[in-house]
């Protein structure tokens, strides 16, 4: 089928080349393009019949004349597998970019990925310890749990992606993570804070980064990320190891998705994105999980920023429809100076009810999770009041909420970006904290553990 | 090239266009070498346009596709229940199988067992007439369900020979004296609506356990609700705790578009679930449908009525079926998709024009009817709705609101409170009280419909008075309102919510919703009296028996405690008056 060059080429429209009179053409084939001055692009079909050819390019058209020669490669997109894959450093393409040998092949898989049979998912069940307050008490990460960090420009999501990624380990475990990091159009010098970051802690010989960045071609952050979750396929349901991905930023992605749509002159939908835009996303994230027979897992940590901050943008709208819960950074909080500004009220874990307890993490853990967060709730609401009336008009309960509020924001969100908090420690910290609040308003504490654990009301 | 084998023309995503064939519309065809199942949905002179079920990636042009004649069918018969299916019926255990973890393309899969034997049990001899819709025999299908098994729609006749024995579905166990053979399997196009002699207004409620819905917003047997709400509301706690403990006979449960592990856990889950009212597994009662939102779109978009099929064929049966669909935005979506790839004319949003009138079309095959044989039946329809950032003034919630008589609106401010189900009492509605009412009075009480006036009304004064207490404060208010505002508190943290999770709360009956409303107001009655009498209002509410009451509901046995309770409350309000 290759190696017939075609140089038919009858319209170039931003990533899209059409061509025509070609012999049957593939649904999703790789195409080489040979451009006059000799260089070389690639793309892959997106749509094919008798007449017609679109092809859309990963490198963008810059260059592509008339002349240019088209060879079909008779394939999938498919990415070389290995073991050799961890350590190493490699483009938004897949090819070697930290110098090294080219990967040399165990396998080859399809990067299109495809869907987990729901009958032969495991539910994940195993606690993640992150060593954050926030994340372990109140939105627990679970292993196999796809769960995104909505963030926004200018706020310090990347620290704590990678305080996540450093510190993540299960309850009592050794075992450690292998990260697969999957940059999509983010700036050298984000990648480069990434990177000396695992450097320097030593985590690179246990990672694998796909890295596209701000001036690579957008049409590439297409199959980045596909990449990257095949090589943590792989590398989990072939080689037993724990994949934690962690792909940023999901916003590029989803606006290369519209460029390509555009571009095709495709009805948008809300904001100009394209209607298939969930299905697409659900095709990045539903590659998380367990499942059964295999020991490996991957738990996926997408970041994506809110354009405007606003959550019911198209983007976070969508992920948050298929992820597994969400951690929403704060602007707010992250103007008071507090790290981690991570907003506990709107962030949520959906798989946090079935990992934590007296097996897992420790027994009173859903009891003070609750009674944190609906205190400190309540506190935050408080805020607005005494605003207008002034805090004297308060009653004794509403005082203490208030109280807490700031305590809550101070002492139990606010650690320092190597701080490592044992789950014990969290619990511990809480119960310290939540005397502050006279037991009698603590209605969501069971008395069992106010009798076990209250610092001063034990018994 | 003859008429039934034709080859690729184009292929755009799920979309491929077909030269040569003369293909009906909705007829089933086999796409490229690997035979991909897929379907006609648009006829162009010699084209025919085709959205295929599986993968296209790596199809070429000029690959054959072949007709088969059918329409897109479901198999219906003993084995649906306790069954897993993707959105085209193929059983995702076997799909484990024959392919392994992942879904493959190009496998093939019989929806029912066809070697599985059945212990069938003839209710008709030689002789008798029958006709469409009548119930020949019946086979014990799981512990709790008997299968009937019916007269085909459109067969007739005089029963020839009839045997009870082990048969499994493909073989005939009756015949008809003009030599028609009657399996126990039948085959039914999803998209036609299985026939019934007529449509009854709905009377009887279908109770569910969770009180907001059943007290304030009751569902009929046979209607339609809709649940919209923006992510992380708890839509699909809400589904799953309705396909739990809802007193349906049989629950069909589509998960249209969702996370994988969302279904893995209902698998996981249901098995061991014993449902309320036949204390047997809830499995047994259950056929469920899984497209995951990674999973096809066209197969997607085919799972709804694959669903609501399968629900019709036991409504036919005589059972009270209810379906969750879970999420129809994103069937929306699908069809969407399909429409865009079709290059057609979009309506609001790119949605197609045809939007409205295919939701319509969906929840109009919910409803209570007469069978074919003459007994009753009710399909039951409860969609879930995503709105996109929560605003339902997108088409699809405004295309469901149309047509269902039930609004359940999840609100992501309660749910942020923590306030579950976080459905919003002040704008959810339900047309329903009105036919209701009288199954209410003659069964539960006859004060049930003043009685829930009086909560809901309750619940307005508060949303009005809390307004004023956002600009002024509690303290500035009235003893009289403040006691309305505690009552009304009462309401929401003792009554509206419940623990879905919770062994004991997350099921009550009818009769208790009834008495722990009717003790609301009882509280309202006592304390008004005690702050007559110069009681504070300090001391009124927080008597201790208060507390009991409303605490003890987590408690096994509640409902037998419930006036006992109450009677402890009014003597210590009484009291708390007195001392004064």
């Amino acid at each position: 089928m290759s190696g017939k060059e075609y140089r038919t080429i009858t319209d170039v429209k931003g990533p899209l080349v059409f061509l025509e009179k070609t012999e049957p053409v593939a649904y999703g084939e790789i195409v080489q393009l040979r451009l006059t001055d000799g260089s070389m692009k690639n793309g892959q079909v997106l749509d094919t019949s008798d007449d017609m050819v679109v092809v859309q390019v990963f490198e963008g058209t810059a260059g592509v004349d008339l002349g240019t020669g088209v060879k079909f490669m008779g394939d999938v997109f498919k990415l070389p597998v290995s073991k050799d894959l961890i350590g190493r450093i490699l483009d938004g393409a897949g090819r070697p970019r930290d110098g090294g040998p080219a990967i040399v092949a165990e396998g080859e898989a399809d990067i299109i990925g495809a869907a987990i049979n729901p009958y032969s998912r495991q539910s994940p069940h195993d606690f993640i310890q992150t060593g954050i307050s926030a994340i372990d008490c109140c939105t627990t990460l679970v292993r196999g749990q796809k769960l995104p960090i909505f963030s926004a420009s200018g706020l310090p999501h990347n620290d704590i992606a990678l305080q996540i990624a450093r510190q993540a380990k299960l309850k009592d475990s050794d075992e450690e993570f292998i990260v697969v990091f999957c940059a999509m159009g983010i700036t050298a010098e984000e990648y480069n804070f990434f990177r000396s970051d695992l450097e320097r802690t030593g985590a690179l010989e246990n990672a694998v980064l796909f890295v596209n960045l701000a001036d690579d071609p957008a049409v590439e952050r297409l199959i980045t990320p596909r990449l990257a979750l095949t090589a943590a396929e792989y590398l989990a349901f072939e080689h037993d190891y724990h994949v934690l991905v962690v792909y940023t930023d999901v916003t590029n992605y989803c606006d290369a998705l519209r460029q390509i749509g555009a571009a095709r002159e495709e009805v948008p939908g809300r904001r100009g994105y394209p209607g298939y835009m969930y299905t697409d996303l659900a095709m990045l994230y539903e590659r998380a999980g367990l499942v059964k027979g295999k020991k490996g897992s991957i738990t996926q940590f997408p970041i994506l920023t809110m354009p405007g901050d606003d959550i019911t943008h198209p983007i976070p709208d969508l992920s948050g429809y298929i992820t597994e819960g969400q951690i929403v950074i704060s602007r707010e909080l992250h103007g008071s100076g507090i790290y981690p500004p991570i907003n506990v009220l709107p962030s949520l874990s959906r798989l946090m009810g079935g990992c934590i307890g007296e097996k897992t993490t420790r027994e009173d853990h859903k009891s003070v999770s609750d009674q944190m967060y609906a205190a400190y709730a309540q506190g935050r609401e408080l805020r607005g009041l005494v605003a207008i009336v002034g805090e004297d008009a308060l009653n004794e309960r509403d005082k203490q909420l208030l109280d807490f509020s700031g305590l809550f924001e101070d002492k139990f969100l606010r650690q320092s970006r190597d701080e490592d908090r044992s789950i014990d420690e969290t619990l511990d910290l809480c119960w310290e904290l939540m005397q502050n609040i006279s037991t009698k308003y603590l209605v969501r504490l069971d008395q069992k553990w106010i009798d076990k654990y209250h610092p001063t009301e034990k018994k | 090239m003859s008429d039934e084998n034709g080859v690729i023309y184009r292929i755009s995503g799920p979309v491929v266009t077909a030269m040569g064939i003369r293909s009906r519309m909705y007829e089933v065809v086999r796409v490229g070498h690997e035979g991909l199942m897929g379907e006609v949905i648009e006829l162009h002179g010699d084209k025919s346009v085709i959205q295929v079920y599986e993968d296209t990636s790596g199809i070429r042009p000029g690959e054959p596709v072949v007709r088969t004649g059918q329409t897109l069918s479901v198999q219906l018969g003993p084995g649906l229940l306790t069954q897993i299916y993707d959105g085209i019926q193929r059983p995702l255990p076997v799909l484990e199988k024959t392919m392994g973890t992942f879904i493959e393309r190009g496998v093939d899969a019989d929806g029912l067992d066809l070697e599985k034997v059945w212990d069938f049990e003839a209710t008709v001899s030689a002789g008798d007439e029958v006709e469409s819709g009548s119930v020949i025999g019946t086979v014990q299908e799981t512990e709790t369900i008997v299968h009937k098994v019916m007269v085909p729609p459109g067969q007739s006749g005089k029963v020839a020979s009839i045997e009870s024995g082990s048969f499994n579905v493909t073989q005939t166990v009756c015949t008809l004296d003009d030599g028609t053979e009657i399996q126990m399997m039948q085959k039914w196009p999803v998209r036609s609506p299985r026939p019934y002699k007529q449509k009854y207004a709905p009377d009887t409620p279908l109770v569910t356990g969770m009180r907001i819905l059943d007290f304030l917003f009751p569902l009929a047997k046979g209607g339609a609700a809709g649940i919209p709400g923006p992510f992380g509301s708890g839509k699909t706690v809400t589904q799953q705790s309705l396909a739990k403990y809802s007193d349906a006979q049989i629950v069909v449960y589509i998960g249209c578009g969702e996370r994988g592990n969302e279904m893995t856990e209902v698998l996981d889950e249901f098995p061991h679930l014993i449902d309320p009212n036949t204390g047997k597994p809830l499995m047994n009662r259950t056929v469920m449908i899984a497209n995951t939102s990674n999973m096809p779109v066209a197969a997607r978009e085919a799972s709804v009525y694959t669903g609501i099929t399968i629900a019709e064929y036991f409504r036919d049966m005589g059972y009270d079926v209810a379906l969750m669909a879970d999420s129809t935005s994103r069937w929306a979506e699908a069809m969407r998709e399909i429409s865009s790839r079709l290059e057609e004319m979009p309506g609001e949003e790119g949605y197609p024009a045809y939007l409205s009138s295919r939701l319509a079309e969906f929840y109009e095959r919910a409803g209570r009817v007469e069978t074919l044989e003459g007994e009753d039946g009710s399909v039951t329809v409860i969609g879930a709705v995503s709105p996109p950032g929560g605003d339902i003034s997108e088409p699809v919630s405004q295309g469901t609101l149309r047509i269902v008589k039930v609004f359940w609106g999840l609100d992501a401010g309660l749910a942020r409170q923590r306030h579950f189900p976080a459905i919003n009492w002040l704008s959810s509605y339900s047309l329903y009280p009105q036919s209701l009412d009288q199954w209410f009075r003659d069964n539960i009480a006859s004060d049930f419909p003043e009685i829930r006036t009086e909560i809901s009304s309750l619940l307005q004064v508060e949303a009005e008075l809390q307004e004023i207490v956002q600009l002024v404060g509690s303290d500035a208010l009235p003893v009289d309102q403040q006691l309305t505002l505690e009552v009304a508190r009462m309401i929401r943290e003792f009554f509206l919510q419940q623990n879905g999770f919770h062994e004991v709360d997350a099921y009550s009956g009818l009769e208790q919703q009834y008495k722990m409303a009717k003790a609301i107001l009882t509280f309202q009655d006592s304390a008004k009296k005690a702050l007559a009498a110069g009681g504070q209002l300090e001391d009124v509410v927080n008597v201790p028996a208060r507390t009991n009451l409303m605490r003890d509901r987590f408690e096994s046995g509640y409902i037998d405690r419930v006036d006992g309770l109450v009677d402890e409350m009014n003597k210590q309000i009484a009291a708390a008056a007195e001392e004064k």
